[in-house]
């Protein structure tokens, strides 16, 4: 428990609730992302909550050619980076984001963009030989549906691409978690109709934290997504594709 | 996204539709809609924080800490932060708030909109007495700030301004050093009204808290019987030789659980008078001081959650009204002989001396005697007697809360609020459109002459 973890998207509310599940354990922790007003009033939350160091940076996951400069100083905090939580991520309308530009925005800040700076981090973990890497991915990854593939294709590529990172990774003993949220209470679903079985954000953070300490591969969030998605991926293809889902 | 559900507040009446927002960045918290109300924990009685067919903002996810010094006591945090995320930072650390609402489950930017008050109103004053700044967003302008030196107008029209003037996104309050986190408390029973006035008057019997409990179905020579409840905040010394190494650490309480609305004839006036029975004659039993814990002795509702299930779907109001010294027992023997002989069955009635008022302009505290009671909305004629209660409310020059209220005429509130006119000067000022309203504000004609 000597480095920071480092949450990128930090102002989501599955972050903010996962930086207090680590807060409350006595982690440092560093929060990047756009918004740094926001960041700076959840930084000082959590350092006079939890009595636990905490800093914020700017970080924009669609903007990869600032990735670099943004890793190359986040990795001299005192201690290093034990740890990273990729939070990033766009909904968007999912009407729209079968055109572009929309569609290109979902797949970069999804994918792209994660993808991008998943690969630094790898790096630098690999060689500090320890720590783990959080992503959050969701179910809609794990089938394509006509309600919001484009969201999902991007989600489904970033738990690929977290598998890879976890195969290669493990020589090197860096725990790689895919977190798979159902419905979670947040910005994103708030006033969404048809939604069942939701979760809180501090439920799903709290969680997360527990799955990342215990070195958990893959997690679904509340568990009994585990079992609707068995069911959502082996209805054979013939059928499925008649469904309106 | 928004929400548009039917909404109502603790005491499930009335329920009214709006359109909710729920912003979870601080610029997101800003009235800049037509009809714009905002809203913490929604515990209060009645329409204070809906909007119907408006707009209501949540606070609840805007609840930062931003500043807290340990050594001077003084803490800055977003509204939405509720009292009981305060106290779980600062309890541990020898600090209290400054006045306690009689639950902790309501928001900062609550507890300063309604001015609340607790047991320690006779000595030190209200919530408001102890804010020392307020940022809040008004529509089209941003965000002011106030203190009560800068912009002490817009300060104390806000503290106890019902969320009228603006939305309040931020608040700095000074907090009240303790020994430890228990009380001193004890019990003292009065067989009637006049005894229970004796009580509260005799110097030897008051403390820094008090409250009193009364049966509101007795009546005759027994009209008032209550039990006074004292307490102040225990030093190293009172506490129990086991605690003292370790004064602020509370005890883990399991909460109970009201887990479905009760049918409406659960509370009848045969139930409510066989649990007064029980409970006058079990705390009436406490003669010796005894150790509480802070959460026991300042939210002993709080451990039983969802309480407000036991009136039924249908809802309940609150009706809480203070009389002014001198002439407030007289009155107080009045009404309630009045509620007593109409047998509209009261579970909890309290009773509280008040000190001075404060300098909110919209704020319920005087110098005087408050009671509150709760009532059943079952019985159709219950707003005839409430109506009747605020005549008698007037003629002693009193007043209703209005945290606590849903059906006040805008014609009464006009003749309890005196400060009303210069509130409306100030509103107007900051809000000429009246874009920050509730269904409060239109129910009480707070935009028409004074």
């Amino acid at each position: 428990m000597s480095g920071w973890v480092l949450l990128l998207g930090a102002s989501s509310s599955i972050a903010r609730a996962t930086a207090n599940a680590f807060a409350a354990r006595g982690y440092k922790l560093c929060l990047a992302g756009r918004d740094v007003d926001e960041l700076e009033r959840d930084a000082t939350d959590l350092r006079i909550r939890f009595d636990i160091e905490t800093c914020h940076r700017e970080f924009d996951a669609d903007r990869m050619e600032t990735h670099q400069p943004f890793f190359s100083e986040v990795q001299l905090l005192p201690g290093g980076i034990e740890g990273v939580v990729l939070a990033v991520g766009y909904l968007g309308d999912s009407r729209s984001s079968r055109n572009n530009p929309h569609l290109q925005r979902v797949l970069l800040t999804n994918f792209v963009g994660p993808a991008a700076i998943l690969a630094l981090c790898a790096d630098y973990l690999e060689a500090r030989r320890g720590g783990f890497i959080v992503g959050i991915s969701s179910v809609a990854g794990d089938r394509g549906r006509q309600s919001n593939y484009v969201y999902g294709a991007a989600k489904g590529g970033l738990s690929i691409y977290l598998q890879g990172l976890r195969n290669r990774l493990f020589p090197s003993d860096v725990a790689v978690l895919d977190v798979k949220p159902g419905f979670v209470d947040t910005a994103m679903t708030y006033g969404l109709p048809g939604l069942f079985l939701v979760a809180s954000p501090a439920y799903v953070g709290e969680r997360i934290v527990r799955a990342v300490l215990s070195r958990r591969d893959v997690i679904y969030t509340p568990w009994f997504w585990r079992y609707i998605m068995l069911i959502i991926r082996n209805v054979p293809e013939k059928v499925f594709k008649r469904l309106r889902l | 996204m928004v929400k548009i559900a039917p909404l109502a507040s603790w005491n499930n009446y009335p329920k009214q539709i709006c359109t909710l927002h729920r912003p979870e960045r601080y610029r997101q918290f800003s009235p800049d809609v037509e009809s714009a109300i905002a809203r913490g924990l929604g515990r209060s009685y009645g329409d204070a924080a809906l909007n119907e067919g408006g707009q209501v903002f949540l606070s609840e996810r805007l609840n930062r800490i931003l500043v807290f010094d340990p050594v001077r006591g003084v803490l800055r945090a977003e509204a939405g932060v509720s009292l009981d995320e305060i106290l779980r930072l600062i309890v541990p650390r020898g600090w209290f708030l400054p006045v306690s609402p009689g639950t902790r489950f309501v928001s900062l930017g609550g507890a300063v909109a309604s001015d609340v008050h607790g047991k320690n109103h006779h000595c030190d004053g209200s919530f408001g007495a102890y804010v020392s700044a307020i940022q809040l967003a008004l529509p089209g302008a941003g965000w002011v700030d106030c203190s009560p030196t800068a912009n002490p107008e817009i300060f104390w029209a806000t503290v106890g301004g019902m969320g009228l003037t603006g939305f309040i996104g931020e608040v700095e309050l000074q907090l009240r050093p303790i020994a430890s986190a228990y009380v001193r408390a004890q019990h003292h029973a009065a067989s009637n009204l006049d005894g229970l006035f004796d009580l509260f008057a005799d110097p030897d019997r008051d403390a820094p808290y008090t409250v009193a409990w009364i049966d509101c179905l007795s009546s005759g020579n027994k009209l008032g019987r209550g039990v006074l409840m004292t307490g102040h905040h225990a030093a190293l010394q009172e506490l129990p030789i086991g605690v003292r190494s370790r004064p602020y650490d509370l005890p883990a309480v399991k909460a109970l659980s009201v887990p479905v609305n009760l049918p409406g004839w659960a509370l009848n006036p045969l139930s409510v008078s066989l649990f007064n029975e029980a409970y006058f004659a079990a705390q009436a039993r406490k003669r010796a001081p005894f150790i509480a814990d802070l959460r026991s002795f300042f939210y002993p509702l709080d451990n039983i959650h969802h309480w407000n299930r036991i009136y039924g779907a249908g809802g309940f109001v609150q009706y809480q009204f203070v009389i002014p010294e001198p002439g407030a027992s007289a009155a107080l023997r009045e009404l309630l002989k009045r509620i007593a002989s109409s047998r509209h069955a009261s579970f909890l009635a309290v009773l509280k001396r008040m000190g001075p008022a404060g300098s909110g302009m919209l704020s319920f505290p005087m110098l005087g005697y408050t009671l509150a009671l709760d009532l059943s909305l079952r019985d159709p004629d219950l707003f005839k007697l409430l109506d009747e209660l605020d005549e008698l409310v007037i003629e002693h020059g009193g007043r209703v809360y209005l945290a606590k209220d849903a059906r006040l005429s805008a014609a009464s509130f006009r003749k309890m609020y005196p400060r009303y006119g210069e509130w409306l000067a100030v509103k107007n000022r900051l809000d000429p459109d009246h874009q920050v309203t509730s269904s409060m504000a239109r129910r009480l004609q707070l935009g028409s002459a004074a």
